[in-house]
């Protein structure tokens, strides 16, 4: 087990390092970041001023191995259009976005595992062609449509919810619906593929055979095995529901990493960009850690392969 | 059941908006980007003050909209298609690659997949639009180059898999050259695979566009990209909402149709494999 960890938090090391560089890089794709941030018709003054800030002038190698010294030391560096410290900007919106993807990865749960176990039983019957409709719709649809159709909903003709903003918790539920339905599907499926083997096993018999009712068999023996997998999912998706806060967070005005992101792209300001890119993928990279751990934990036969 | 339901349903509504989008310049009602300030915003015929000179009404800029929504169909299947063989190309070689080989070069294809899956896909193409420019081709070039690690999965397990069938080592005793045994005989086994995830990534890469050019940084103005259109109508959201909800249901459909066609190839190419 001790080999295992060790092994695989190596990859995660090796793999944030990479992603470094990546995130690092991003700003040279434009030839002359100088001239990227500057924009199309300044004048060279500017543009010597702008490399001069940025320190373009210094080697790349240099630049990075600065850079990266410093991101360790946790000098996140200055952030050029708010005029703050990168660090104390991302650490409260870095809270906003967790709760929404906390709240998201919820709501998406609280979806998928009624109907994904409702699939399950009544595998082939109408409800189950009604559960997988769910599905099919929810990724079908874009996200930014159907966070503007909450909107129309919500804020507009039934006025319940604010449209934007960041205040109070009513602020997260349409954002929070919007993520977490996009999220709903995955799980779904995964529950009702896990359901449906578990529901045929031998133990699931026996249950059944010595005569426990129905509810006792499918959520104290049945759906307490099939949501093993869905552990694995959830830290996966919490991933990817924290890259997905950009376009939310943007439409709603919900003052987190996402929307500071777009913000700070819009305005480039790239020493902002560049840590929240590498922040997200850290936190990736230490979700999928913890996951895969967890999993060899659970499971042995992992952790020989 | 009846079983290919899904395959019917999705086939045919793609081909038809494909139709639609080979067509464009026969069945649009007007020229999608002459605009006529004096007639803005009119509403679709089913309002009280539509008409059927204009049947989906017209946007902010006097602009057709039928037409505009035929002529982004264009944009949506273009950049699907591009997408998934530019990123189809760079994932198959990989997987394959990595399946055929495996060791040391399965090792860099996997840490390579890990690095590309623990980058946030949007938030990267932001910015990458943002300091080269938005065009439909820097859209389809950075969306092409991040989206192969799907692809590199699921064609690296598909080649694990018929690299350990007799055909596969009858070629080799035969003397035929990895890169023949690659083309000939893994290639044409994988491919239903391939097709499936291909039509999986070019629904995703749709919907990535029409997300980027939602948020001001994909297709760029005049251009009459559906995610673009739905940004444009934003402000007129309160008033007139089918500015919104047709270039909506538009993508939806687009989207639902690739995946009905997509899950539809799956159980038609990998029988047996999944209920």
């Amino acid at each position: 087990m001790l080999a295992y960890i060790t092994k695989r938090l190596g990859l995660a090391v090796l793999v944030a390092l990479t992603v470094s560089i990546l995130a690092f890089m991003l700003l040279y794709l434009s030839g002359d970041p100088a001239l990227a941030i500057a924009g199309e018709g300044a004048r060279q003054v500017d543009i010597d001023m702008v490399r001069k800030t940025y320190g373009f002038d210094q080697p790349i190698i240099v630049q990075f191995g600065n850079w990266l010294l410093k991101v360790v030391q946790g000098d996140l560096g200055q952030s050029i259009y708010f005029k703050t410290e990168v660090g104390t900007l991302i650490f409260t919106k870095l809270q906003t976005t967790m709760l929404l993807a906390v709240y998201s990865l919820a709501f998406a749960l609280i979806i998928s595992v009624p109907l994904g176990v409702l699939a399950a039983i009544y595998k082939n019957s109408w409800i189950d062609r009604l559960c997988l409709g769910v599905a099919v719709v929810g990724q079908a649809m874009p996200n930014f449509f159907f966070a503007l159709i909450l909107i129309m909903l919500f804020s507009i003709t039934w006025r319940m919810l604010p449209v934007s903003g960041s205040g109070t918790w009513q602020h997260f539920v349409m954002p929070s619906i919007a993520l977490g339905y996009y999220a709903a599907p995955a799980f779904m499926r995964l529950i009702r593929a896990g359901m449906i083997e578990v529901l045929s096993a031998d133990y699931i018999r026996t249950a059944r055979a010595k005569g426990l009712p129905t509810s006792s068999v499918v959520f104290k023996h049945a759906l307490r095995n099939a949501i093993v997998p869905v552990v694995a999912l959830a830290a996966v998706q919490l991933g990817f529901l924290l890259g997905g806060s950009v376009v939310i967070e943007t439409i709603f005005a919900l003052d987190g990493l996402g929307y500071l992101a777009y913000q700070s792209i819009i305005q480039k300001d790239f020493p902002v960009t560049q840590v929240i890119v590498l922040l997200l993928s850290v936190i990736y990279i230490l979700l999928t850690l913890a996951s895969d751990v967890a999993n060899a934990w659970l499971d042995p036969r992992i952790r020989v392969a | 059941m009846k079983k290919n339901t899904a395959l019917y349903v999705g086939c045919g509504l793609l081909l038809f908006i494909v139709f639609c989008a080979i067509f464009a310049p026969l069945i649009s009602p007007h020229d999608p980007y002459v605009q006529d300030l004096t007639n803005r915003t009119v509403p679709p015929f089913w309002y009280e003050k539509g008409s059927w000179v204009h049947p989906l009404g017209t946007d902010q800029l006097g602009r057709d909209y039928l037409s505009r929504l035929i002529y982004g169909a264009r944009i949506s299947l273009l950049i699907g298609l591009s997408v998934a063989v530019i990123s189809g190309l760079i994932g198959t070689t990989m997987g394959m690659l990595a399946g055929y080989f495996g060791g040391r070069i399965d090792m860099i294809v996997s840490f390579m997949v890990t690095t590309r899956l623990s980058l946030p896909v949007i938030l990267v193409a932001l910015a990458t639009v943002a300091l080269v420019g938005g065009s439909l081709w820097v859209v389809i070039m950075v969306l092409g180059l991040l989206k192969w690690d799907r692809f590199a999965v699921v064609m690296r397990s598909a080649t694990q898999q018929v690299r350990s069938m007799e055909y596969v080592s009858a070629a080799q005793s035969a003397g035929a050259s990895t890169l023949r045994i690659m083309l000939t005989e893994v290639l044409p086994n994988v491919l239903p695979h391939l097709i499936v995830i291909a039509t999986l990534e070019a629904a995703s890469a749709i919907l990535l566009e029409a997300a980027l050019s939602f948020l001001g940084l994909g297709v760029q103005p005049p251009l009459p990209s559906w995610g673009l259109m739905i940004s444009e109508a934003k402000s007129y959201m309160f008033f007139s909402f089918w500015l919104i909800a047709i270039p909506g249901t538009a993508l939806a459909l687009l989207i639902f149709s690739i995946n009905l066609a997509g899950d539809g190839l799956h159980q038609l190419l990998t029988p047996g494999e999944r209920a």
